[in-house]
């Protein structure tokens, strides 16, 4: 139940789009930069310092550092990529969901998640507009302002509940990231949610983003 | 009492009660006044005095002086405070004018903090590099100064610094801390991490990494590897001194001339990758709407910007005559090449002089003689930088941005000098 062409879910866009906006963004922001990362300019190195000749052993390293085992990494590596990469396994659903919610959530967010009195996360603009730069006193909600799911369950997961960050399990993330697509209508009550789900929902503003276009000069943007 | 009305303490009363640690710092030479007002004529050179000296206060060639002490601290006299602001995450800002030459004291230097300030047990601080490297490394924080040291001066800016000034309805009565507060300059020291790149085998694909800190919200920016390559570093030296708590002790992530936020403090974690992570503080919040339905993301870099910083509110100037107007000004996108300063709305501009050193994505001091006629006056400075960008009025922000624009708030501040010599923020007409 949780695959619905009336909220949105279109997964075969999202690896096209995706890797068109990244392409805008390397053309631009790797203009005038280096021709190849491989071999950085350093420009920290003092001139006449012997540090761009120095190290000489380590095959060119000077061997500082320990080695990180998968273990060690696996501690620390809890981010979520925009094409779902990170996601644990399991799931929720929106019901479940609602009810983590109204225990841990509901007195920063509101009962709807439009109350607040901290961060408003819930409701959508009349046709999906987008006049946050004509309208100052619009809201920034999930529904109305974010790109990606997968941000919804990778910020709850490492900083959510305010009071007691990162002691959600996974199942109530989950849960708690269904309730929040279903108070912003992009998701039915009914719906499970688990990875395909968070990766593969398109969001209202999804296509509302573009590149930083300001270049210094004369011009103002 | 003190101007502010907060107790000072009186140690002349010798109730042997340990002062409370917030007064401590003073205590010494509060001590020696205290003695000295006891003690009475024996101290003070009597009546006949003069040099318009109070016959009350104490001679200082009359008394021993002060034992050095381990660590020292401010004249009783001098009260430079932070100005808390913000609710839940919580900011302070740096009092510009109260500050001379171009650093911040770190202890005066601005926070921004998305959950509070973490403690971290420096034997137990680890910086992870991994993702598309060729040699996962965990860093301890003494592998990290066994590195090549750079050290340089530069700015970091809030991209919501400003945003009280930026509207049409700002309050008069803001001085340049309630308005600009999110701005400090500090010797920033530690390793370059385009050494640490290479130490790990980076990649020549990697085009993004995460960056992540220690603090409850795990605060996490996407930042291009050019960065990387060009002058990013982690540093662990601020001032002098290993870098404060409130900004990152014990190291931290630092990006010259880019938005505060992406130089994440606690680093504990940067991964490599091909693609952006878009994480929470670089989609939902540090983007910026533009006018046709459509929002920036990843705005980096820090345009041009200055600031007044003399006469301001709540200053008042007691007569006409010669007045230094000062201030700085920055860029994120190198050196500023001049400012300029109108003295009467923005009809005519004249050059400022800027005081040596003029560096890189650092503040930089400039200085304006101005003969004040005693009337109405209206002070504006502007920063015009390397790349020939002028620092543009609200209205030329808003026009191209919509009123809903959100950071970036680098439009020209103004003064209105009133004829008492009072002073109130006025924007540009």
């Amino acid at each position: 139940m949780r695959s619905s062409s009336r909220y949105g879910l279109r997964a075969h866009h999202l690896a096209v789009f995706v890797s068109a906006l990244f392409s805008v963004w390397a053309c631009g922001i790797n203009e005038g930069g280096p021709e190849d990362p491989g071999e950085p300019t350093l420009s920290w190195t003092n001139p006449g310092s012997s540090a761009a000749s120095f190290p000489s052993g380590q095959g060119g390293r000077y061997g500082f550092g320990s080695p990180a085992s998968v273990t060690d990494i696996a501690v620390w590596d809890i981010d979520i990529s925009p094409n779902g990469a990170g996601l644990p396994s399991g799931g929720s659903t929106v019901t479940e969901g609602l009810k983590v919610y109204q225990k841990k959530c509901m007195a920063c967010h509101g009962p709807t998640g439009t109350e607040g009195p901290f961060d408003v996360l819930a409701g959508r603009v009349p046709g999906d507009e987008f006049q946050f730069a004509e309208d100052r006193s619009l809201r920034s909600t999930v529904g109305s302002y974010w790109p990606f799911a997968t941000t919804l369950f990778d910020y709850t997961r490492r900083a959510m509940p305010f009071d007691f960050p990162g002691s959600l399990s996974d199942e109530e993330v989950y849960g708690v990231v269904g309730a929040m697509l279903f108070l912003n209508d992009l998701l039915p009550e009914d719906a499970v949610v688990d990875s395909a789900t968070v990766a593969e929902i398109i969001m209202p503003a999804r296509d509302r983003f573009i590149p930083d276009d300001r270049t210094g000069g004369p011009i103002i943007r | 009492m003190r101007k502010d009305g907060k107790k000072i303490p009186d140690a002349s009363k010798g109730d042997g009660e340990a002062p409370p640690n917030e007064l401590r710092t003073v205590s010494r030479r509060a001590l020696i006044t205290g003695a000295a007002a006891t003690a009475g004529s024996v101290m003070t050179v009597g009546a006949a005095r003069g040099l318009g000296i109070e016959q009350s206060s104490l001679d200082p060639t009359r008394v021993p002086g002060e034992r050095p002490v381990e660590v020292g601290s401010r004249s009783p006299f001098e009260t430079p405070e932070k100005q808390l602001s913000g609710s839940a995450g919580g900011s302070s800002r740096t009092p510009h004018h109260e500050l001379h030459g171009i650093l911040t004291p770190a202890d005066l230097h601005f926070e921004r903090h998305h959950h509070g300030i973490p403690q971290i047990d420096p034997t137990q601080y680890r910086l992870l590099i991994h993702g598309m490297v060729d040699r996962p490394t965990l860093f301890t924080l003494d592998d990290l100064k066994r590195f090549p040291q750079v050290a340089r001066l530069h700015f970091i800016e809030c991209s919501g610094n400003g945003g009280a000034g930026s509207r049409t309805d700002a309050n008069p009565r803001m001085s340049p801390q309630a308005m600009d507060g999110l701005l400090s300059t500090s010797e920033w020291s530690g390793v370059a991490l385009a050494t640490l790149f290479e130490e790990v085998g980076a990649h020549s694909d990697a085009t993004w990494f995460l960056a992540e800190g220690s603090d409850a919200a795990v605060m996490s920016r996407s930042i291009p590897m050019e960065k990387a390559w060009d002058d990013a570093m982690i540093a662990y030296g601020q001032n002098g001194e290993a870098i404060r708590p409130e900004q990152g002790y014990p190291a931290r992530l630092f990006l010259p001339g880019w938005e505060g936020n992406t130089s994440v403090k606690w680093v504990r974690r940067l991964e490599l990758s091909d693609r952006p992570f878009m994480s929470r503080e670089e989609t939902s919040k540090y983007s910026d709407p533009i006018l046709g339905g459509k929002a920036r993301l990843f705005s980096f870099v820090m345009d041009a910007k200055s600031l007044i910083t003399y006469p301001v509110y709540p200053d008042r100037l007691t007569s006409s005559g010669f007045v230094e107007i000062s201030g700085y000004a920055w860029t994120g996108r190198g050196v500023i090449d001049r400012v300029e300063i109108s003295t009467d709305g923005g009809s005519t501009w004249a050059d400022a002089v800027l005081q040596e050193p003029v560096l890189p994505k650092c503040t930089t001091r400039f200085r304006y003689a101005w003969d004040w006629d005693g009337r109405p006056a209206h002070l504006m400075s502007r920063a015009i930088d390397e790349t020939g960008y002028i620092q543009p009025t609200l209205e030329q922000i808003t026009d191209v941005r919509g009123p809903g624009t959100r950071y970036h708030y680098n439009s020209i501040r103004g003064w209105r000098v009133n004829s008492n010599g009072s002073v109130e923020f006025q924007p540009p007409a």
